[in-house]
């Protein structure tokens, strides 16, 4: 899939922008998770707005590429995704968390259009990937899935289970995407609960892996062209990305893994994004 | 007799079949009338019955492995794609073992998956306390969204995975191992959220669920030896309950006896005490596991030393009558 570098830059600045409805959706719940959404939007942006086949107008067509998350916590980028991309008003952005609104603390499917899978308890994500993919398989459907995962959640059993069942059934429709950030709520993963080698445990259970820098949005892209000519097995794309991303007080700070910023954080974390770290002005000082 | 009893059911040539026979005939006629059937089994392939439809429709069997979490989750994304998976284990692993999956992935979603639980009960016997789920009906019956079925025979258990399969919605069905009588008859009638009145009474209504509807059929037998006209009532939809044929016949009686192979907490009385202390509150003994673990042994000395025969349902009746 060539991509012009014009768009590349457009994502970029669509991704800075996403970036920044999480915060202002954070600050506005006065609750929730900072830095994996902010750590995916690039993930989340080379996905909805280049890589996957989707129609917000028709948000269940049987031909629509499926995007599973899997580690629901991080779903503010997942919300700001889909209002940019056209499921639903972006000003329904502000009712995060709030009650009667239809963006659930974390995503329930058939609440709200483009939401694909209830997640939250993790690892469940992957095993519900893979029984989209074996249906779609059934069905002689092109489409493809794609299962966003953290790194934490690949310490649940499940995703073992999951990551098995992907293999043996050689899924090459499934495309994994790791959330590398090595951070969860207690502290460093290698700290927590050892999870490396995860490229060699991928390849043991029958995948291809790709590693990836998760911020490069053209990286992101042209991995996951490359999973579509691997037809004998799911892949996995490591994506190493930075918890936080574009604000420098949060970023690789595990203590801003599951709390929002407060009104004066906010603010400045707004102002580093709206100004690219200081590299260029914003009007909206 | 009662049209809807199995006229050789009190013969000693009465058939014997075990439930979970049902499912495997059920499935299979599921399979058939449907291609969006699909069943799914983590390594008990025989002995849940899943092994006809493997065999029937291969492409659209799928062993999992011993990994109960696993299917759920890959049932509840099949469902999302369209499919009607059919989800098979032992009902201690499934839904024992992969609750948070069924509550998350199926049943929050309303997604439509049927979890099919063998070896229910404490008749699954030598395997011992491990083995026999009796829980199940309550860990499946508190979830939103989620249908509760008990089949008393393998003629209802075939007509509830028939019933399961049109149904839209997370379906939970659990069968038992071994061969037990045939209740019913191919005619009777089977239906999501109704009872059936086997035996009319006035005295005491017995609500049973299962193969122990056979022991409920027994007591009553014996009960009208001695003068008291026990009702009989088969309740295979746990929920939905049947609320207005349980609610007409204890108006009736006055008093009842719930009969399950199942923790007495959360079961069958559970769901008869809730709705009847709401609406018609009346006196209720249950029969069944009274929290406690079962143990290795026949299946026969099992029911009888845990308390779910004939006669202790006579007893119940009787100390209800007093």
């Amino acid at each position: 899939m060539l991509i012009r570098e014009s768009k590349v830059r457009q994502l970029e600045v669509l991704a800075n922008t996403i970036r920044e409805d999480i915060v202002s959706m954070l600050l506005e719940a006065g609750s929730g998770h900072s830095a994996g959404p902010l750590g995916m939007a690039d993930v989340f942006t080379a996905l909805y707005f280049h890589v996957a086949k989707i129609d917000p107008k028709k948000p269940r067509d049987e031909k629509r590429d499926r995007i599973i998350l899997s580690n629901g916590h991080i779903c503010p980028v997942l919300y700001a995704s889909l209002a940019h991309a056209g499921f639903f008003p972006r000003s329904e952005l502000k009712t995060l968390r709030k009650l009667n609104s239809r963006l659930q603390g974390h995503p329930h499917r058939g609440s709200l259009p483009g939401v694909e899978n209830t997640s939250g308890p993790l690892g469940q994500g992957l095993s519900q990937s893979v029984g989209v993919a074996l249906a779609l398989k059934l069905n002689k459907s092109r489409s493809r899935v794609f299962c966003l995962m953290s790194d934490g959640e690949q310490e649940e059993g499940q995703t073992w289970e999951a990551a098995m069942s992907a293999g043996k059934y050689r899924l090459n429709n499934l495309v994994g995407i790791m959330d590398r950030n090595n951070i969860q709520i207690d502290g460093q993963t290698e700290f927590v609960m050892p999870l490396e080698p995860l490229s060699d445990k991928y390849r043991a259970f029958g995948w291809h892996v790709i590693e990836v820098d998760g911020h490069n949005i053209r990286a992101i892209i042209e991995a996951c062209d490359e999973a579509k000519s691997i037809i004998e097995k799911p892949t996995l794309i490591l994506a190493h990305t930075t918890p936080g991303k574009g604000v420098d007080f949060m970023e690789n700070d595990y203590l801003w893994h599951g709390k929002p910023p407060t009104k004066q954080e906010a603010r400045e974390a707004l102002r580093q994004l709206r100004t690219l770290g200081g590299r260029i002005s914003s009007e909206h000082e | 007799m009662n049209k809807f009893l199995n006229p050789k059911l009190f013969s000693k040539d009465v058939e014997m079949i075990p439930t979970r026979n049902g499912y495997g005939d059920g499935v299979v006629e599921a399979g058939r009338a449907n291609p969006n059937v699909v069943v799914l089994c983590c390594d008990l392939v025989e002995s849940t019955r899943s092994l006809p439809f493997a065999q029937a429709f291969p492409q659209r069997f799928f062993e999992m492995g011993v990994a109960e979490q696993n299917m759920a989750g890959v049932g509840a994304g099949m469902a999302a794609t369209g499919k009607i998976p059919f989800i098979s284990s032992y009902a201690v692993f499934s839904p024992g073992r992969n609750w948070d999956q069924i509550r998350v992935s199926i049943a929050y979603s309303n997604l439509n998956v049927k979890i099919m639980g063998a070896h229910s009960g404490i008749s699954v016997g030598p395997d011992g306390a491990t083995h026999q789920a009796l829980e199940d009906i309550a860990i499946m019956r508190v979830l939103p969204n989620m249908v509760v079925l008990a089949p008393c025979d393998a003629h209802e258990a075939r007509k509830a995975v028939l019933a399961a399969a049109k149904y839209v919605g997370p379906v939970y069905i659990r069968f038992t191992r071994e061969k037990t009588p045939v209740i019913t008859r191919p005619s009777t009638p089977f239906e999501i959220g109704k009872a059936v009145v086997l035996r009319e009474g006035s005295d005491v209504t017995l609500i049973a669920c299962g193969p122990l509807v056979y022991e409920a059929l027994l007591a009553a037998e014996q009960l009208s030896k001695r003068g008291i006209d026990a009702e009989v009532i088969n309740c295979p939809s746990i929920k939905p309950l049947d609320k207005k044929t349980i609610l007409k016949s204890v108006q009736k009686t006055g008093a009842a006896v719930t009969v399950e192979e199942h923790q007495t907490t959360g079961g069958l009385f559970g769901a008869i005490a809730e709705f009847l202390s709401q609406t018609n509150p009346v006196p209720i003994i249950p029969v069944g596991m009274d929290d406690t673990f079962g143990e290795s042994g026949t299946p026969d000395e099992l029911l009888t030393k845990y308390g779910m025969r004939s006669k202790n349902i006579e007893r119940a009746v009787s100390v209800l009558m007093r």
